[in-house]
C-alpha cells in the first residue's frame, strides 16, 4: 500500500491551498485580517447603536464569538467540499484519501493562527492584561479543531454520494450564526436552554474564550467536559464514517 | 517475484449510481433497485513477474484505464484479487494532481510527497527531475505558462526519477516530442534492466514495442488475447484493420 511521508504530504496540500488562495491577489493574507475586522465594525455599529446593550468593551466581546465561528463555518464548508474539488487528485493519484479533507482543515487552521493574533491584539488594546489562564487557550481551540476535523471528515465523505451535503452546511452555518452567542451573552439565554447550548462545542469555545480572556477566571469543568466529548466522539464518528464510505470514492467521484 | 497479479478480477460500474432526488430513492425502496450496471473489466487474470513490462491495448472503452485503476488501488475491483508487490508510481492523466497555479517546483515537491517520497528524497532527487524534465528555468514559474508537453516532462520526470518498483502508464507520452520520447525510452530500458516493472497503456504500436515485451488485449472488459508482444500487437492490428 501507500508507504510516504505523511507529514510531508500535508505540509505540501497545506501549502498549495494557502498560496493557490492567496497568489491572484493583490491584498494577498491580508484578507484573512480585513475580513473579521469588518465583520466587527459593523455588528459593533449595529448592537451598540441601534439594538443597544450594556456589554462593557463590546468589539472585544465579539470577536470572541465572532472568530471562532468564522473559522469553524469555513472550515465545516471547505472541508465538506474538498474531496470533490480535489476529484482529479483523488481519482488519479494513489494516496490515503482522509490527507485531503485533514489538509483542508489544517490550512484554514493557518487562518486561524493570523486571527487568533487579531484577537489577542484586541484584547491587549482594550486594557485586559495576560493572566494565567490564558494557558488554557491552546487547549480549547485544540478540542475546537478536533470537533471540526470528526465533522468535516463525515461531511467530505457523504458529499460525494450526496451533493446535497453542501447546502445542508451552508444551511446549518446560517443557523448556527443565531444559536451561537456571538452577538449576545450566554447569560442571557434562558435557564432552561443553557445546558443544551453549551453541548455545542462552538458555543463551548466562545463561552470559555469569554471566561479566560475578558473575565479572566478558567473555563470551568463542566464546560471542558463538553467540548473534550463531543470533540472527541466527533472525529472517532467522522473517521469511522469515512473509512466505511471511502472505497467507493471512486465510483462517486 | 511476482510484481502485479490479478486473480479473476472484476469491476463493475453502475450507471447514474446515487444521483437521484429523494423520490427516485423511493421509487427504489418501494419496488426494489434494478440499477443498470456494466462490466469495466470481467474475469481479468495475469501476472507481471519482475523484469517483466506489460502492455494494454483495445479500443476505446475497452476497459484498459480501468484496469490500470485497479492496480494502482485506485478503485476496488468488486470480484477477484489484486496484489501489488512495491512502490509504485503513475502517470494515469496529464498533470493529475498538478495545479496551474504554483509553480513548476511546487508542483514537483507536491507530486514527490504523493508519489511517497520523503522530505529528504524530494530534496536529493530535486535537481536530478528537474534536468531529466528539461524544463530549465522555467521550473520557478507557474503551471499555467507551460505547454501541454513541458508540464507532460514535469509530470513523468517525477514519475520515473522516484525509483519506483513499478511503473503504470497511461497514453501520457504522447504529448512529448521525438526527443524526450528517446529520453524516456533509454530510462525505462534501464528501468526494466533493473529487475523493475512497467504497466502501459498506449495506442501507438511504435511506443509499446519500444517499452514492453508482453501485451493484453482487452475488449469490452474482457481478455482477447494475452501474450508475447508481437503477437498480440498483430493480432489486435489485423482485427482492427478488418473488423469482423
Amino acid at each position: 500500500m501507500w508507504s510516504g511521508d505523511y507529514l510531508f504530504v500535508l505540509q505540501n496540500l497545506v501549502l498549495k491551498d494557502f498560496k493557490v488562495r492567496y497568489r491572484n491577489m493583490s491584498l494577498g493574507v491580508f484578507w484573512s485580517v480585513l475580513n473579521p475586522l469588518i465583520m466587527m465594525l459593523i455588528m459593533t455599529f449595529v448592537f451598540t447603536k441601534i439594538f443597544k446593550n450594556n456589554i462593557p468593551k463590546f468589539p472585544v466581546f465579539l470577536l470572541c464569538g465572532l472568530i471562532p465561528f468564522n473559522f469553524f463555518a469555513q472550515a465545516w464548508s471547505a472541508g465538506t467540499n474538498s474531496l470533490i474539488e480535489s476529484a482529479g487528485l483523488v481519482k488519479r493519484v494513489p494516496i490515503p484519501r482522509e490527507v485531503v479533507p485533514i489538509s483542508s482543515v489544517l490550512s484554514t487552521c493557518l487562518h486561524l493562527l493570523i486571527q487568533i493574533g487579531i484577537l489577542l491584539t484586541f484584547t491587549l488594546a482594550y486594557g485586559y492584561g495576560v493572566n494565567r489562564n490564558w494557558l488554557w487557550l491552546p487547549l480549547v481551540w485544540i478540542f475546537e479543531v478536533v470537533f471540526v476535523l470528526g465533522l468535516v471528515l463525515a461531511c467530505s465523505a457523504i458529499d460525494v454520494y450526496l451533493r446535497d451535503m453542501r447546502y445542508v452546511v451552508e444551511s446549518s452555518t446560517l443557523v448556527l450564526f443565531y444559536l451561537v452567542p456571538i452577538f449576545y451573552s450566554s447569560d442571557q439565554v434562558p435557564k432552561e436552554y443553557i445546558d443544551l447550548y453549551l453541548w455545542n462545542p462552538v458555543t463551548a469555545l466562545v463561552v470559555a474564550l469569554r471566561r479566560i480572556l475578558i473575565e479572566g477566571v478558567p473555563p470551568g469543568g463542566s464546560l471542558m467536559r463538553n467540548l473534550s466529548v463531543v470533540s472527541i466522539c466527533a472525529l472517532a464518528a467522522g473517521w469511522l464514517i469515512f473509512r466505511a464510505l471511502h472505497r467507493r470514492f471512486y465510483d462517486h467521484l | 517475484m511476482e510484481r502485479v497479479v490479478f486473480q479473476n478480477v472484476s469491476k463493475r460500474f453502475f450507471l447514474n449510481s446515487g444521483r437521484k432526488l429523494i423520490s427516485g430513492h423511493l421509487d427504489d425502496l418501494l419496488h426494489g433497485s434494478h440499477k443498470h450496471s456494466f462490466y469495466a473489466l470481467r474475469d481479468i487474470s495475469f501476472v507481471v513477474s519482475e523484469g517483466q513490462s506489460l502492455a494494454i491495448v483495445g479500443a476505446n472503452g475497452a476497459g484498459k484505464s480501468t484496469l490500470l485503476n485497479v492496480a494502482t488501488r485506485l478503485c476496488p475491483p468488486d470480484e477477484g484479487e489484486v496484489a501489488v508487490n512495491g512502490r509504485l508510481s503513475a502517470v494515469l492523466e496529464l498533470g493529475a494532481g498538478f495545479h496551474h497555479d504554483l509553480t513548476g517546483a511546487e508542483n514537483l515537491r507536491l507530486n514527490a510527497s504523493l508519489f511517497g517520497l520523503t522530505r529528504r528524497g524530494t530534496a536529493d532527487l530535486f535537481d536530478r527531475i528537474v534536468d531529466f524534465s528539461g524544463v530549465g528555468e522555467f521550473i520557478e514559474q507557474p503551471l499555467r505558462t507551460y505547454s501541454a508537453g513541458m508540464v507532460m516532462r514535469l509530470a513523468f520526470s517525477v514519475a520515473i526519477n522516484i525509483d519506483p518498483d513499478i511503473l503504470v502508464v497511461d497514453e501520457a507520452l504522447a504529448v512529448g516530442d521525438q526527443a524526450f520520447h528517446a529520453k524516456c525510452f533509454d530510462r525505462m530500458l534501464d528501468f526494466r534492466k533493473a529487475g523493475k516493472t512497467m504497466l502501459v497503456v498506449s495506442h501507438s504500436p511504435a511506443t509499446l514495442r519500444h517499452m514492453c515485451d508482453r501485451a493484453i488485449w482487452l475488449d469490452h472488459g474482457r481478455i482477447v488475447e494475452h501474450g508475447a508482444l508481437d503477437e498480440v500487437l498483430e493480432a489486435y492490428e489485423s482485427r482492427s484493420a478488418n473488423p469482423a
